[in-house]
């Protein structure tokens, strides 16, 4: 952090109701991270209000920030982020034990998680011995654990090869129909077009922001 | 405070502390260290001490000795270099108006060193101290009565001529396996009835000179040799709760009144007191417990660095676990209190492992010891009292507590959006 501030996003103006899946997309340092990151309450936007679930978002101390996160938010990461000393199941409950679940109620839950992403044969397995597609799953099991109202992915598909990305966004599709609210930063078109709803950002500021057919990517798998 | 007895929080410990053995166990060794260096310093002072107070081992040590010496001023009519004697009056007198006191024993003796021979048995003859005591003087210089009694109170009140000898008496008069209870000493051509002997332990003085003395009750003494009312030292024992420091000077008043003494002359009692010795050598042992806590801490000290120094290393290596896990919803706190825990942990751990290693060691060397005479030594039953041990331990976890303070500190520092972009 410099003392020069820099601001990357100029005046975005946007909601998305619930059940929404959003992209947001835009070539790089056009400030999607950025806006991810606020949504996020990772990072605080310096003007502006922030309404997450009827809730203002503004100058919240870590430990109210740590918590809303818990409850609202769940994160997909590009490089998946998870911590590589715990079991795709430790993973997965993560959330959950911040939230002060007990454990066995706990490992249910994530066990339930991980079945919904195909990978409960896997469960007692460490990162290092899945895949990048298999990685991913476990991340987005993670994100649903604390049962959040928003999903939050930051290039979910960034590290990945076309038919895993297609796999990976079957899977958060299906959670989409399921009633989720999801946004998605990308650069990547098809990925984009999978979503409901296209925000194109440049510069900071928003260009474009309409809605779009939904591809679904199991037949896009399949072309 | 639920956090340090949940399950949860500790196998979250040992999984963040074994992802790196070799790191941990060498980081551990620091601490290990440091307070195996303290326990065995501690040890090693009080083996010492131990040693060195066996020296003492029974005697009164709150006891004086004081004899006449010549007045040195002139008082009442009477000229300085004046030469007097304590008298049998003076013990009942000082026993009387000296409040706190437990024994006064007056003695008188007979011979000395390197004197002429003074005792004779048919053809054999000696030279040795002869005492006139009463029994109280058991409890101030102890001896074991290895046969026969020590003098009584009939032997004083009928002013019997009884003694008893030591080994050295014994092995210059006797020869080997000859009864030596019942049988009769001439001393200075009186004869006395042997009813006892004993042998002395402990370091003070020449061990063999010690056994070479001969006790006869004060009364035959002083009967015996012509003494009259006259005491040639006194030894003098503060009851428990007094320090005859103190009350030594009360005495010193009670006899110069009594002596016409003039009572700024104080070079007219000769004194030494035992108290005083003792209470140097227990200041030694201070300064040398002080001595190894000071170094044993600092040892400890440098250990903690390295725990605090890896610590900072960890939070650092883990700067993006900590920034999911923030982002999964720990709280600062969370995060603060598991670094602390780890730290504390792995102090408690390597310190317990430090502890029992050095009284393994301690064990060991008390073993060896053990099988040996330890009499004549000047190092006996190196130990630590469990005070110490639990201190050391309160002192480890205060330590693990500043060891992680900093690093939990530097964890929570970071924000989750800086810790999760590092790649």
């Amino acid at each position: 952090m410099g003392k020069n501030s820099l601001h990357v996003l100029k005046g975005i103006n946007f909601t998305v109701s619930e059940g929404e899946m959003v992209s947001i997309m835009g070539s790089s340092g056009s400030g999607k991270s950025t806006l991810l990151n606020i949504l996020g309450i990772l990072d605080e936007a310096d003007e502006g209000a922030y309404n997450l679930d009827g809730t203002l978002i503004k100058n919240l101390n870590e430990r109210v920030a740590a918590r809303y996160r818990n409850k609202f938010l769940g994160f997909i990461f590009q490089s998946f982020n998870l911590i590589n000393y715990k079991s795709a199941l430790d993973n997965v409950s993560m959330p959950l034990y911040y939230q002060g679940v007990k454990r066995n109620i706990r490992n249910e839950k994530a066990m339930h998680y991980l079945e919904k992403v195909g990978l409960a044969d896997w469960a007692s397995h460490l990162p290092n011995e899945l895949s990048g597609g298999q990685k991913q799953r476990v991340a987005i099991a993670r994100a649903l654990a604390s049962d959040p109202k928003v999903l939050l992915a930051d290039e979910p598909t960034g590290a990945l090869d076309t038919k895993t990305s297609y796999e990976v966004m079957e899977l958060i599709q299906g959670i989409n129909d399921e009633g989720k609210t999801i946004l998605i930063v990308t650069h990547e078109d098809d990925i984009a077009h999978m979503t409901k709803r296209i925000v194109n950002l440049k510069d900071g500021l928003i260009i474009d922001d309409s809605t779009v057919k939904q591809v679904r990517a199991k037949s896009a798998a399949n072309v | 405070m639920s956090k340090l007895f949940s399950r949860d929080s500790w196998s979250e410990i040992i999984e963040a502390l074994s992802s790196n053995w070799f790191r941990t166990v060498m980081t551990a060794f620091g601490v290990l260290w440091g307070i195996f260096i303290l326990v065995i310093l501690l040890a090693a002072g009080n083996g010492l001490e131990n040693g060195i107070k066996q020296g003492f081992s029974g005697m009164a040590t709150n006891s004086m000795f004081m004899w006449s010496q010549t007045a040195s001023q002139p008082y009442k009519g009477l000229p300085k270099g004046r030469r007097y004697n304590f008298k049998t009056d003076d013990v009942a007198a000082i026993k009387q108006n000296v409040p706190g006191l437990r024994f006064v024993s007056p003695r008188n003796q007979l011979g000395g060193f390197r004197g002429s021979n003074n005792v004779v048995r048919g053809l054999q003859t000696g030279a040795f101290n002869v005492y006139g005591d009463y029994p109280e003087i058991i409890e101030q210089q102890p001896m074991d009565i290895t046969s026969g009694r020590f003098i009584n109170y009939s032997d004083i009140n009928e002013k019997r001529k009884v003694a008893i000898i030591g080994s050295g008496v014994v092995s210059t008069l006797y020869d080997p396996g000859e009864e030596v209870i019942g049988s009769y000493i001439k001393i200075n051509g009186v004869n006395f009835m042997v009813i006892g002997t004993y042998k002395k332990t402990g370091q003070n003085g020449d061990p063999e000179e010690m056994q070479k003395e001969i006790y006869v009750p004060f009364t035959s003494f002083s009967q015996a040799f012509n003494m009259a009312d006259i005491v040639g030292w006194m030894a003098i024992t503060a009851k428990d709760g007094f320090s005859i420091t103190e009350l030594k000077q009360q005495v010193f008043d009670e006899i110069k009144t009594r002596h016409s003494i003039h009572p700024d002359d104080d070079r007219a009692i000769g004194n030494f007191d035992l108290y005083q010795e003792f209470s140097k050598i227990n200041g030694l042992f201070t300064a040398l417990n002080f001595v190894a806590f000071f170094v044993g801490i600092l040892v400890l000290l440098s250990g903690v660095i390295g725990i605090s120094n890896i610590m900072l290393i960890v939070v650092k290596e883990r700067t993006k676990e900590i920034g999911i896990r923030r982002a999964l919803g720990a709280t600062p706190w969370e995060i603060r209190s598991q670094i602390l825990l780890e730290s504390v942990f792995l102090t408690i751990i390597s310190g317990m492992a430090g502890i029992i290693f050095a009284t393994l060691i301690l064990a060991a060397v008390n073993y060896q010891l053990s099988t040996m005479d330890t009499s004549e030594m000047m190092f006996i039953n190196p130990s630590v009292n469990i005070g110490v041990v639990v201190i050391a331990l309160l002192i480890l976890i205060v330590s693990g507590l500043l060891a992680g303070l900093i690093p939990a500190q530097n964890a929570i520092k970071i924000k989750p959006v800086e810790a999760l972009r590092t790649e």
